[in-house]
């Protein structure tokens, strides 16, 4: 077990180290902090509502990550594949499934990195009035389980393709069809034809309704296993998608 | 206990219609140096790729150091060091990075060990001029070094090189193929090439596959007898040489196949086929004398590898 843990920490270290050793970290983050403070305050209008708590700062955030989880998550595979390297990865003694959790992770705790970065303006709202620290605590574990299921999927998307652009686009516009999939517009277009079930499945499969709800202060447990069971779901299925696209 | 560190039986591969790799066999016992020679699309990547467990068989056994492969894959990968065609690495990374990154995966746990094995590998491979560069700001043979070593870093049993020598200028070639011969000595190695001297160099064994069949397993000494490519003792003469002469001849060396060829007006060639057991200098040398034929040159000629190798993929 121990050495099973440990070959997956050296592909996630691998893999972690690899967003800074070229300009793609510093440009996400710089990027995600801008854009989540500026959102906040100018499209939030944080000031204005004068409220003590953080939703203007993470109602943002599914939109934000629908773009930057890609941007992060897309050459996980996709990269691989076209370079050749994924032949030296299988051939090594370890199992997909440590692979795959080995990169996930690693973008994943990138992505906890940019939200830690961005605590300054929980510490502002503390200082300006008496927000619920325990929303606001909540509301970041949210963010971070979504953030982890927009980066599954596309780990598991980029795994169909040798091209990063592919690989963005397609994870994007899945995870878009995820966001809306509570919205009526969508669900009345699937009702006309689809059995109630599925339409309820669609239903609840949206990542907006899901993340408004932690957001809420509600620490509304069904929401945080629906986020972590896309996870693995997603996951597993890229380790299915390894096996049979390695060789393509 | 067997020798064969890779004991591979009846492997089968296609990718849809396509049949790459149909039934072969192929063991490799340790102090081998195995040659895979073969068109291009022939079945030599696919036939390596299976032997790493980079692709499964559709049928068929490989057992390495007798595990089986596809039972216990992680034993068995743990004693292959692969370099896939056109070693590939992660250009982003420093040459020792990687190098150490590739060590610890395959097991090398002790920092003094993998410290030990870094140094190794910079030394033997010539890679201490750019150890703390990044791969992808390298020339094309250092890459194809850095490749080398990350297969050699945890000093494998059995080694699995796919046109190492490509991209390599001649001097590094050489150092490769001394290198490759040092190692051997221990090892199972299998190399794939397009460079049939290459395999006259460091092979003990050539195996020719085309078509996803194995044509030919042996000896690169070997590898002409089964053929109709015999040797023939090619002889220069400062004469014309007539009709008549050549009857003559041709009647003198009855069990062998003769052949006379005009040069010019003042030199003719006379090609015997056979090889040094049935064809003796000294005798041939008085038969033509005797005709008053003035000998220039005489020497035997071998059926080159390349055209044993064209032979033997083309007419089977």
């Amino acid at each position: 077990m121990n050495t099973y843990l440990n070959k997956t920490y050296i592909i996630f270290d691998r893999e972690l180290k690899g967003y800074f050793r070229t300009p793609l970290a510093s440009i996400f983050l710089l990027v995600f902090l801008s854009l989540s403070s500026g959102m906040t305050f100018f499209l939030g209008r944080f000031f204005e509502r004068d409220q003590a708590d953080l939703t203007a700062f993470f109602s943002w955030h599914p939109w934000l990550f629908l773009i930057l989880m890609p941007a992060i998550g897309m050459r996980l595979w996709a990269e691989e594949r076209r370079s050749g390297t994924i032949e030296l990865l299988i051939t090594l003694p370890v199992t997909n499934t440590q692979l795959v959790i080995g990169k996930f992770m690693a973008s994943w705790i990138f992505t906890l990195i940019a939200l830690i970065l961005s605590t300054p303006i929980w510490i502002t709202v503390n200082y300006l009035g008496d927000p619920d620290n325990n929303v606001i605590f909540v509301s970041y574990i949210g963010s971070w389980l979504m953030a982890g299921a927009f980066l599954a999927l596309t780990s598991c998307l980029s795994t169909l393709t040798k091209n990063q652009v592919i690989a963005f686009i397609i994870s994007s516009i899945s995870g878009f069809i995820l966001i809306m999939a509570g919205f009526s517009l969508i669900l009345s277009a699937v009702r006309s034809w689809a059995p109630v079930w599925i339409t309820e499945t669609i239903g609840s499969m949206s990542f907006l309704s899901h993340f408004s709800r932690i957001q809420m202060g509600v620490f509304d447990l069904s929401s945080l296993i629906f986020f972590l069971s896309m996870i693995i779901l997603c996951l597993w299925i890229n380790i299915q998608l390894v096996q049979i696209k390695k060789a393509d | 206990m067997s020798t064969k560190l890779i004991d591979a039986n009846n492997l089968i591969k296609s990718f849809g219609n396509f049949v790459a790799v149909d039934n072969i066999d192929l063991a490799v016992n340790r102090g081998e140096v195995v040659g895979f020679l073969g068109p291009n699309g022939a079945g030599k990547s696919t036939t390596m790729k299976m032997l790493t467990g980079f692709l499964e068989p559709d049928s068929g056994k490989i057992l390495i150091n007798n595990i089986d492969l596809k039972l216990y894959p992680l034993q068995a990968k743990q004693l292959i060091g692969y370099l896939p065609e056109g070693a590939p690495s992660y250009s982003d990374m420093e040459v020792s990075e990687f190098l150490s990154f590739v060590g610890k995966m395959r097991g090398i746990d002790d920092r003094n060990t993998l410290n030990n094995r870094l140094e190794d590998m910079a030394n033997q491979i010539n890679l201490k001029d750019v150890w703390n560069r990044p791969i992808e700001t390298l020339s094309k043979g250092f890459k194809r070094r850095v490749g080398i070593a990350q297969a050699l870093i945890h000093d494998p049993d059995i080694l699995i090189l796919d046109e190492p020598t490509d991209g390599l200028d001649p001097n590094q070639k050489h150092e490769m193929r001394n290198l490759i011969k040092t190692i051997s000595k221990n090892k199972a190695i299998v190399i794939s090439t397009h460079i049939l001297e290459e395999v006259e160099a460091v092979c003990s064994r050539a195996v020719i596959i085309a078509n996803g069949k194995l044509l030919a397993n042996e000896k690169p000494e070997n590898l002409g007898k089964n053929l109709n490519q015999k040797s023939v003792m090619s002889i220069l003469v400062s004469n014309k040489i007539d009709s008549t002469i050549s009857k003559e001849i041709k009647a003198n060396f009855k069990n062998n196949k003769i052949e006379v060829q005009t040069i010019d007006n003042s030199y003719c060639k006379i090609l015997i086929e056979g090889d040094e057991k049935n064809l003796e200098l000294n005798k041939i040398l008085t038969q033509l004398k005797k005709q008053k034929l003035n000998v220039v040159e005489a020497f035997f000629v071998r059926p080159s590898l390349d055209e044993i190798f064209r032979v033997i993929t083309q007419n089977k």
